[in-house]
C-alpha cells in the first residue's frame, strides 16, 4: 500500500529540527531517519504521521568519531558504516559482525544505528549492543539535552524513554579495555530476517579467570537485557564448558520468552540457552 | 492535506522536473512521473528488493525512500545499464546463465549486483551469496543468479 499524506520538513540544523519537532509532535509529527522501519509501517498504514521531520540533511548528525575514549555515533550514521571495522580490535570487529545481521545490504545503506534504538524492536542488534555494553544516549529537544543510560532507554516493544519532542542526537560507547573479548551469535530462519533470539557476551581474563563478564540476550523477551545470574556464573571462573554451561542454564531459568504463532516460549528459551553458550565459546576462542 | 513539491530527479544522467506529494515513494515517482518503468514494485515494504535502484552509487530499496528526499542525488535504474544496443556485461551474463524466467525480479537483481560489484569488485563467493539474499526471486531458485553475477564479476575484474 501507499503511505498516507503527510507534511515534509527538512531542517538543516539540529536546532531547527527540534524546534520543528516541538511544533508538530502533538499532531503526530515524527523524525524520519533511514526510513527502513518507519516507511514500511506507513505503507501498512500502521503509522499515519501528519508530519515528518527528515534529519538526513543535517550534516553534523553524520559524525562517527572516537573521542575522549568513547565511540560516538551520530543520528545519521548508517548501519553500512560498520561494514568495515570502525576501530581496531575486538570491539570494532564485534560491531561489524552485528551489522552484517541487520536486514540486507540495501537496507543497511539507509537504516541508521540511532534509528534502530529509537525503533526499539526486541530483535534489534544495536539495541542489544546498547543495553549489554552500557551505551549512553543523548536526547535533545527545544527544552534542552539529557543523557539516558542504555539499560534505561528501552522500555518495551517499540517503546523508549524518548519523549515525543526529543531527537536522539547521538549514542556513545565508552571504549572497552583492549583485552576485552566479545562473542555474538543470533538465529533467524532465513538470512536477513529478524532474529528469533541472539546473545552477546563479553569478558576479560585476569589470572586465568573471567572478570567483568556481560551476557545480554535479545529477541527473546520484549526488550534485550543482561542476565545478572548468568554473569555471576562466569565471574571468577576459568573460561570453559563448565562455566559456559552454568551461565547458559541460568539464561534459560531467568528468561520469560515471547511466543508467536511459529515459536513457542520453550523453543525460544532453549534457543537462547544454546546461543548464550555459543556466544561465550566464540568470545573465548 | 496535500504537500506538493516541485523537484528535479536525475535518473541515469537525465533530469526529470516533476511535482510530487511528499508521500510519493521514489519507486512510484520513477515509474509514474518519470516514465521509467524498468524499476518494478513488488511488496512496497522493503522485503522483496524488486524496486532496487542505485542512489549515489549504492543499492537501496526505492519503495522505502520518498521522492522529495532524492533531489540532487544520482539515481541509476536498469534503463541506464546498456550503452545503446550494447548490453551491460551483467545483463549478458544473466541471459547466458539463464538467471531469469519471468523477469519480474531481474531489474532489482541487476541493480543490486551492479552496486555490489562496483563497491566490492573482489567479493568472495560466500559474501556474494549473502548479499544476493537481499532480493527475492520466485522463479529461478537463485543458483543461476549467483552463477551469472559471479561470472560477470570475474569478467569485469579482468576487463579492468
Ligand atoms: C526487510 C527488513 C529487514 C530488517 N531487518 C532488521 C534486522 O534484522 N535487525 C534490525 O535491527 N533491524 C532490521 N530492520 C530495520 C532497520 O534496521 C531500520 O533501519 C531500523 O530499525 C530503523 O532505523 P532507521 O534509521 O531506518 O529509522 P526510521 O525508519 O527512519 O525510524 C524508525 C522510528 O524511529 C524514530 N527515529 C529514528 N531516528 C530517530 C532519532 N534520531 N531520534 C528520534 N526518533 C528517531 C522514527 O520517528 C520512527 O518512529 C529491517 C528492515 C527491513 C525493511
Ligand atoms: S517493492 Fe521495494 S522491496 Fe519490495
Ligand atoms: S525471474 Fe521470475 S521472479 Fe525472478
Amino acid at each position: 500500500m501507499k503511505p498516507a499524506a503527510f507534511q515534509y520538513h527538512n531542517p538543516l540544523t539540529v536546532e531547527d529540527a527540534v524546534a520543528t519537532l516541538a511544533e508538530v509532535a502533538p499532531d503526530q509529527g515524527r523524525i524520519l531517519a533511514g526510513g527502513q522501519s518507519l516507511v514500511p509501517t506507513m505503507a501498512f498504514r500502521l503509522a499515519t504521521p501528519e508530519h515528518l521531520v527528515d534529519i538526513n540533511g543535517i550534516e553534523e548528525l553524520g559524525r562517527l568519531a572516537v573521542e575522549h575514549d568513547a565511540l560516538s555515533i551520530g543520528a545519521c550514521v548508517r548501519h553500512a558504516a560498520f561494514h568495515r571495522p570502525v576501530l581496531e580490535g575486538g570491539f570494532g570487529a564485534l560491531l561489524t559482525r552485528m551489522a552484517g545481521h541487520i536486514g540486507h545490504y540495501p537496507i543497511r545503506q539507509r537504516g541508521t544505528f540511532c534509528g534502530s534504538l529509537a525503533q526499539a524492536d526486541p530483535s534489534s542488534e544495536w539495541c542489544l549492543a546498547a543495553v549489554t555494553l552500557d551505551a549512553s544516549i543523548t536526547a535533545q529537544s527545544s527544552r534542552g539535552r539529557r543523557t539516558i543510560a542504555g539499560a534505561d532507554f528501552i522500555e518495551g516493544i517499540m517503546s523508549t524513554a524518548l519523549d515525543e519532542d526529543e531527537l536522539l542526537v547521538e549514542t556513545r560507547f565508552a571504549l572497552p579495555a583492549a583485552d576485552t573479548r566479545f562473542g555474538f551469535v543470533e538465529f533467524s530462519r532465513r538470512a536477513g530476517d529478524f532474529a528469533l533470539a541472539m546473545a552477546l557476551a563479553s569478558f576479560r581474563l585476569s589470572d586465568g579467570v573471567m572478570i567483568e563478564a556481560r551476557l545480554g540476550i535479545g529477541g527473546a523477551e520484549d526488550r534485550p537485557r543482561r542476565i545478572a545470574q548468568a554473569e555471576a556464573e562466569l565471574n571468577g571462573q576459568p573460561p570453559g564448558t563448565p562455566a559456559f554451561e552454568a551461565a547458559a542454564a541460568a539464561v534459560a531459568a531467568e528468561l520469560d520468552p515471547m511466543e508467536d504463532a511459529g515459536t513457542s516460549a520453550q523453543y525460544r528459551r532453549e534457543l537462547a540457552q544454546c546461543l548464550a553458550r555459543r556466544a561465550l565459546e566464540s568470545a573465548a576462542s | 492535506m496535500t504537500d506538493k513539491h516541485d523537484l528535479t530527479l536525475t535518473i541515469n544522467g537525465f533530469d526529470h522536473a516533476i511535482t510530487v506529494d511528499a508521500r510519493r515513494t521514489l519507486a512510484d515517482a520513477i515509474r509514474d512521473q518519470c516514465g521509467q518503468t524498468g524499476t518494478h514494485i513488488g511488496c512496497e515494504h522493503g522485503v522483496c528488493g524488486s524496486c532496487t535502484v542505485l542512489l549515489d552509487g549504492v543499492p537501496v530499496r526505492s519503495c522505502l525512500i520518498f521522492a522529495v528526499q532524492c533531489e540532487g542525488l544520482a539515481i541509476r535504474t536498469v534503463e541506464g545499464l546498456a550503452e545503446g544496443d550494447e548490453l551491460h556485461p551483467l545483463q549478458r551474463s544473466f541471459i547466458k546463465h539463464h538467471a531469469l524466467q519471468c523477469g519480474f525480479c531481474t531489474p532489482g537483481f541487476l541493480m543490486l549486483a551492479v552496486g555490489i560489484l562496483e563497491n566490492e569488485p573482489n567479493i568472495a563467493d560466500a559474501d556474494l551469496r549473502e548479499l544476493l539474499s537481499s532480493n527475492l526471486c520466485r522463479c529461478t531458485g537463485y543458483a543461476n543468479i549467483v552463477k551469472a553475477v559471479r561470472a560477470a564479476a570475474d569478467e569485469l575484474r579482468e576487463g579492468r
